[in-house]
This record gives structure tokens, sequence and C-alpha cells, in this order.
């Protein structure tokens, strides 16, 4: 790739009079030697096999085989076709279809990493409700993937992406980057407003621990993808009305690995504290284990 | 660079609900099938660290026994492998292990096959984001990822097999990215593992057999979909 932070990925794009999405797409095809044509064509089948996990999860039962987690995201949904929603229709379908994908996730349904399997709702929702609310067709859905793409190219070549090396914040706090400066762009932001976009969403998840009861991909992990939704929607509103990430990007980034390093094992993804540590994490634990 | 290409981060499509747990899980079970090339009889699958405390709630059984079934980490079939196998007749037994082990993310699988010489003993981890690595096969160490079309040769450790090895690759106008090998003795027994950055075509593979140090030529390469 040419590009490795996310200053040198709106130059490129200005420089080419090209989009993030579009930039990636030439820097894929160059990188892996397949044609533009394939790698597209790559990239709108994981759109379908996110839209497929959508509506299975708003229509099957996601009930995990732990037993602990399923049907939240058909719960939220019967809710908001029946009451006015707090956070309102929008926001709250994005909400909805985070849930759906995660729990399909759980239940060992098919979904897409993005960027790992414990923040694939993120994505989705964001994407998905966007879609039908705006009409656009999924050419351009396909785009905003690679848009999404180059921006966790970037956060996870600086930092990291996954709880385990660097907590929560790394994994849900990365896709919520990606997602909102993919939809600053999808909603005709400039390639410098989404990066700030990617800013304002990182800043707001610095520091989240991962803290998997029972060390399952279930809890906290599936609500967190339906606030990281909302979250994305929030900061693509933010960055398209004009706000800046004061403090640049890039260097949100470098704090997200200075505060990932230091985060206690406890607290990336080992179940060894937090949620999963308190007295019902534990008793969750120990009746998972059949002790 | 540790993450290459974009679809090293919207990726791979997969069946919940781990990436480490599941997906990768998957593909040491694949890799497993491949190199034993058929499917085994009996499975002793034996977990160790995360995955021994783990492996229920996160379906690595389902996904390893799903590899053995030469399914990919999408499979939509990976929930039920166990029924699907069991009625395949295969025998599958599930322990923790003890002892010393290499990762969090451990698995020993020891494979029965119908001939005594088809038998596998592969050790792999999971080392995140469905990426893995085959430590073992068969007593013999290695590091293999299976990101690229790999070969393992099994030879005797005899003068100049390695160089008739890569003159049989460099004629068929292959790259290698990765090469290893490990033998039991000197002038015994050897593996040699290579990561290819091309296609394993089939006479790249009767040529290899051909050569008299060698024994056996086994493939495997994941990012195949049969």
């Amino acid at each position: 790739m040419n590009f490795s932070t996310l200053s040198e990925l709106a130059l490129l794009c200005q420089h080419k009079n090209l989009t993030i999405g579009e930039l990636m797409l030439e820097e894929q095809s160059l990188e892996s030697g397949r044609s533009k044509e394939m790698e597209f064509a790559k990239m709108a089948d994981y759109y379908e096999v996110m839209k497929e996990a959508v509506q299975r999860g708003l229509t099957q039962n996601t009930t995990s085989p732990s037993g602990l987690t399923g049907l939240d995201a058909q719960r939220v949904g019967a809710y908001n076709a029946s009451y006015e929603s707090s956070l309102g229709g929008p926001a709250g379908d994005a909400m909805t279809y985070a849930l759906a994908v995660s729990e399909v996730n759980a239940s060992m349904g098919r979904i897409i990493a993005t960027p790992t399997a414990g923040s694939c709702g993120i994505i989705p929702g964001v994407f998905i409700s966007s879609q039908e609310r705006f009409g656009w067709d999924d050419q351009k859905m396909v785009y905003g993937l690679f848009a999404a793409g180059a921006i966790g190219y970037v956060i996870a070549n600086n930092s990291f992406v996954s709880g385990a090396e660097g907590g929560c914040q790394a994994e849900v706090g990365s896709a919520i980057g990606m997602a909102a400066g993919a939809l600053t762009e999808l909603r005709g932001g400039s390639p410098a407003q989404a990066i700030h976009a990617v800013g304002l969403a990182l800043k707001n998840s610095l520091g989240l621990i991962c803290d998997p009861v029972g060390g399952l991909v279930e809890i906290p992990c599936i609500v967190r993808n339906g606030f990281g939704a909302v979250t994305a929607l929030a900061a693509a509103d933010m960055a398209m009305a004009g706000v800046r990430s004061v403090i640049p990007s890039d260097e949100v980034i470098q704090v997200m690995l200075e505060v990932g390093s230091s985060m206690p094992e406890a607290h990336r993804e080992t179940a060894g504290g937090g949620l999963a540590q308190t007295k019902t994490g534990r008793e969750i634990m120990k009746n998972l284990r059949g002790e | 660079m540790r993450f290459k290409d974009v679809f090293s981060i919207i990726g791979p499509a997969m069946v919940g609900p781990s990436s480490s747990h599941t997906a990768g899980a998957a593909r040491i079970g694949r890799a497993a099938r491949q190199f034993m090339g058929c499917v085994p009889s009996k499975a002793e699958i034996i977990f160790y660290g995360s995955f021994a405390a783990t492996y229920q709630g996160h379906g690595t059984d389902r996904a390893i026994v799903g590899g053995l079934l030469n399914y990919t980490t999408d499979d939509v079939r990976l929930p039920s492998s166990i029924a699907i196998a069991e009625e395949q007749g295969m025998d599958i037994t599930f322990t923790q292990g003890t002892g010393l082990y290499p990762h969090p993310n451990t698995v020993r699988l020891r494979l029965t096959g119908e001939q005594a010489e088809q038998n596998v003993d592969l050790m792999g981890i999971s080392i995140g984001g469905g990426n893995i690595e085959i430590v073992e096969i068969n007593g013999f160490s290695m590091k293999l990822s299976a990101m690229y079309p790999s070969i393992i040769i099994s030879h005797m450790d005899w003068l100049g097999v390695l160089a008739s090895v890569t003159d049989v690759i460099r004629k068929c106008e292959v790259n290698i990215g990765h090469m290893s090998l490990d033998r039991k003795q000197r002038s015994g027994r050897a593996l040699t593992v290579l990561e290819l950055d091309g296609m394993v075509q089939q006479d790249l593979l009767l040529n290899l057999e051909a050569l008299p140090a060698v024994t056996s030529v086994k493939v495997i390469d994941l990012n195949t979909t049969f």
C-alpha cells in the first residue's frame, strides 16, 4: 500500500482526486496482483454475507450455544416498531442490525470479521441501515467497505485490532472508527472529513477493556456492537457538520497503542478481570465449565 | 506491515463466534485433513490452554471436526459437523491435554486412517484473526502458516536431497517463500516444508515423488475451496 497513515491516505486521495474507497480498490489490486474487478467482486460477496446475517439475526433463533445470549435484536426491533424509541428510527435500526449480526456470530452463524468476529456487527449495522434509509445502491456500499478497510488497515498496522493485544478499544473501537469514516464518505464528506470522523470516534472508546464473561464473544461484546453502531452515526454527523478532531486522528491511533500496551493482561480477552471476574461473571464461568 | 491487504481487515468470511477459537480451529482441522488426504476413521482431539477452557462455548470442537471434513471457515455445516462426522463413522474424542504447550490456543490432532501409514499426529496453534501455525507433524517441528500453498516432503536426510527438491521447483518456475527442514537423526528420516508463491501443479508433485530419497509429498492449500 502506498500509505501508512490516515493523513497520507487523505493526501493521496486529494492528489489523485479519488475517494478513499476508490483509492483502496486501486491499492488492493496492486498489492494482490488480481484485477480490480475480481477484488470488487469478492468484497461484493462479503457485503451479501453481511446482509444475510442481518436478516438472519432479525428473523431466526439466535440463542447461543451457552444459552447466555440471543434474540435481543428482535426485542429491540419489536420495541422500536411499537414505541417511540428514545434514540429515534434510523439510529434504532443501526443498533438493531448491529445486535442482529453480533448475535448471529455468537450463535455460530456466518459473518464477516470486520475487523474481528467480536466486532462484526458495527459495520453491517451502519451500512445496511443507511443503505435502506438513503436508497444507495450496492456498488456504492462496496466502495464504502473498501473505505472502511483502508481506515482499518492504517489502525491495524499502527496500533492493533484484537482484544487480546489492545483491549476492546482495538476491536469495537476500531470498527466504530472504520464505520464512522466510511459513512462520512458515503454521505458525501471529503476524505479529510472522513478522517476527522475516525479520530472523533476513536477518542470515545479509548481505554475500553476486553473482559468477556466466560471468555465467550457474548457478554458484553454483543451490546457493545449495538452501542458502537450508534456512536459511528454520531461521529459521522459531527464530521459532516464540520467538527474536527483537534488531536489528529493518526495521533489518536498512537494513543490507542499506548493505552492498549499498558493495559493489564487481565483486561485483554483473558476473562481474568473486568465483567468476567464479577461475582456473577465468575458464577457463569463455573456453570459453563460444569464445575 | 503486519496486515497486508484490505481482506485481512474486512474478512475472513466465517462462521462465528471467534476468529481465533472458531475460524482458526477450522483451518487447523482442514490443514490436517489435507495432509492426511482422507477423512480419518478416528480422531483424538486434545485441547490445551484457552482452547481447553472454552472450546465448547466457542464451538472450537465443531470447527476442528468441520475442518477434518474439509469445510472452509464460512461453511454453514460447521455447527453440525460433529453429528455429520459421526454419521460417516468417525470416532471422535475430545480431551484436555497436560504438560507444556506452545501457545494459549493449542490443539493436538491424533488421526487414524484405514492404513497405518495414513496416521497423522499434528499440533496446531491459532494466533489470532483466523491465522494459524502448524508447529508439528508426526514428531517433526515446523512453522507452517498455511497462508500460501505448501508442500510437505517426507524424505531421507541424504546429501543433496534439498538441492534436487529445489531444482524440481525451479524448473516448474515457482518461487519458494519459506522453507524449513527437521530430521529425526543424521542420515535418518526428515521432513521439509516449503511455502510457495504459486499454485501447486500435478507435474510438480509427480517430479518430487520421483526423487529417490523422497517417501511422500503432501500438499496443504487452505486457499482452495474444494
